[in-house]
């Protein structure tokens, strides 16, 4: 899927590109977007160090897993596959808290470490998404954020009456976002699972 | 009032979370210092790791816009979107949205200074920027992580929330601000 994504992205953009006559965009866009991506990578190094260290901390003196095993009503339901009290569980609900408040700095460091936490779950291909990871990253990419801080930013610089008057519409529309995210997640899994069968 | 309470929530979270987890780790007996440098050294290769695969993502959403192809894709999905009365400025945003986080900022930005702030377009655009995500960022970096390169149903399940994101959006600013 990401592979026919991908290269239909590259083709595509590289015949209209001909076709307008700007072919020499090409070039340059390809390589300003790799600079984007470095650039960007380089920037997590410094989010990434300190929070895993903080994380590695937590873990130590045993609170990821008391925290996982709070919510594990919850999340028993959503990741059948993750035990209860292992420490994936403490990151994924760090990760999705952060995402509610709108700590994005904080967010992605959280995610990252739920992700190799599911990995080593990954009882299948270590190249190929488990169901717990596939579960978690469309709760993560459809998760509510209750303060859209940078759009509200974004209205009062433009003068905005009333800048927070989009939070209410803003929530109500991720909400369905998130439900719609979650079914499909969880008949996606049923019709893969078949496929497995056979 | 509700939203200060989730500011003021999210101002102090992270000194709270700090100070908690080290005072406890210490009260524990734990060597916080020497464990947190083992931790910042996996951050470090985590970041690293993910380097080729936003590498490759990027470089196709760059040259995708870049070419033109993004516009045209607009316009060939604008008798579909005419269909449910969703607004022809907002497309683009939409497309833009699951491909990259700074684009579609970039293009919110502009719809607000452009039609105001106050105005139907940017109250949609400001709706459609909080309620939807960067799936496809999200999925290269955190897949990318792990090394994983199959998605399998990843990407329709994060999609499938973006579009209902979106249609809902469409859906509840006509009903609140019209």
């Amino acid at each position: 899927m990401v592979n026919v994504i991908w290269v239909g992205m590259l083709l595509i953009g590289i015949i209209v590109a001909a076709i307008n006559g700007n072919i020499d965009a090409v070039t340059t866009a390809a390589l300003k977007g790799a600079q984007t991506a470095v650039d960007f990578a380089l920037g997590l190094i410094a989010i990434m160090a300190f929070w895993l260290g903080i994380m590695k901390v937590a873990e130590e003196a045993g609170l990821v897993r008391l925290l996982s095993r709070i919510v594990k009503p919850v999340t028993a339901f959503l990741f059948p596959s993750v035990p209860r009290d292992h420490p994936a569980m403490g990151a994924i609900i760090m990760n999705l808290s952060a995402n509610i408040l709108g700590l994005g700095n904080a967010a992605t460091p959280m995610g990252l470490i739920a992700m190799k936490e599911l990995q080593k779950l990954n009882r299948s291909d270590p190249r190929t998404a488990s169901d717990a990871m596939c579960t978690f990253l469309a709760l993560n990419t459809s998760c509510i954020t209750i303060i859209p801080a940078t759009v509200i930013g974004i209205r009062i610089k433009a003068g905005s009456a009333n800048p927070t008057e989009i939070v209410g519409t803003t929530i109500f529309a991720t909400a369905c976002g998130m439900t719609v995210g979650v079914i499909v997640d969880r008949v996606m899994r049923r019709i893969y699972g078949y496929r497995k069968w056979r | 009032m509700f939203i200060e309470m989730v500011s003021l929530a999210a101002k102090w979270a992270i000194p709270l979370i700090l100070f908690a987890i080290t005072l406890l780790a210490f009260v524990r007996r734990v060597n916080v210092y020497e464990t947190f440098v083992q931790g910042a050294q996996e951050g470090f290769t985590t970041a690293i790791k993910t380097i080729p695969f936003l590498v490759a993502m990027f470089v196709a959403i760059s040259v995708f816009r870049a070419s033109g192809a993004m516009e045209l894709f607009v316009q060939v999905l604008s008798p579909v979107t005419d269909m449910f009365g969703i607004p022809a400025e907002v497309i683009p945003l939409g497309i833009m949205r699951p491909l990259s986080g700074g684009g579609a900022l970039g293009i919110t930005a502009e719809l607000i200074k452009t039609y105001g702030p106050d105005s139907f377009i940017g109250r949609l655009a400001s709706t459609l920027q909080g309620s939807t995500d960067t799936t496809f960022f999200v999925l290269t970096l955190y897949f990318g992580s792990v090394n994983v390169i199959r998605y399998r149903y990843a990407v329709i399940a994060g999609l499938s929330a973006d579009i209902t994101g979106f249609i809902a959006s469409v859906v509840i600013c006509n009903l609140v601000f019209k």
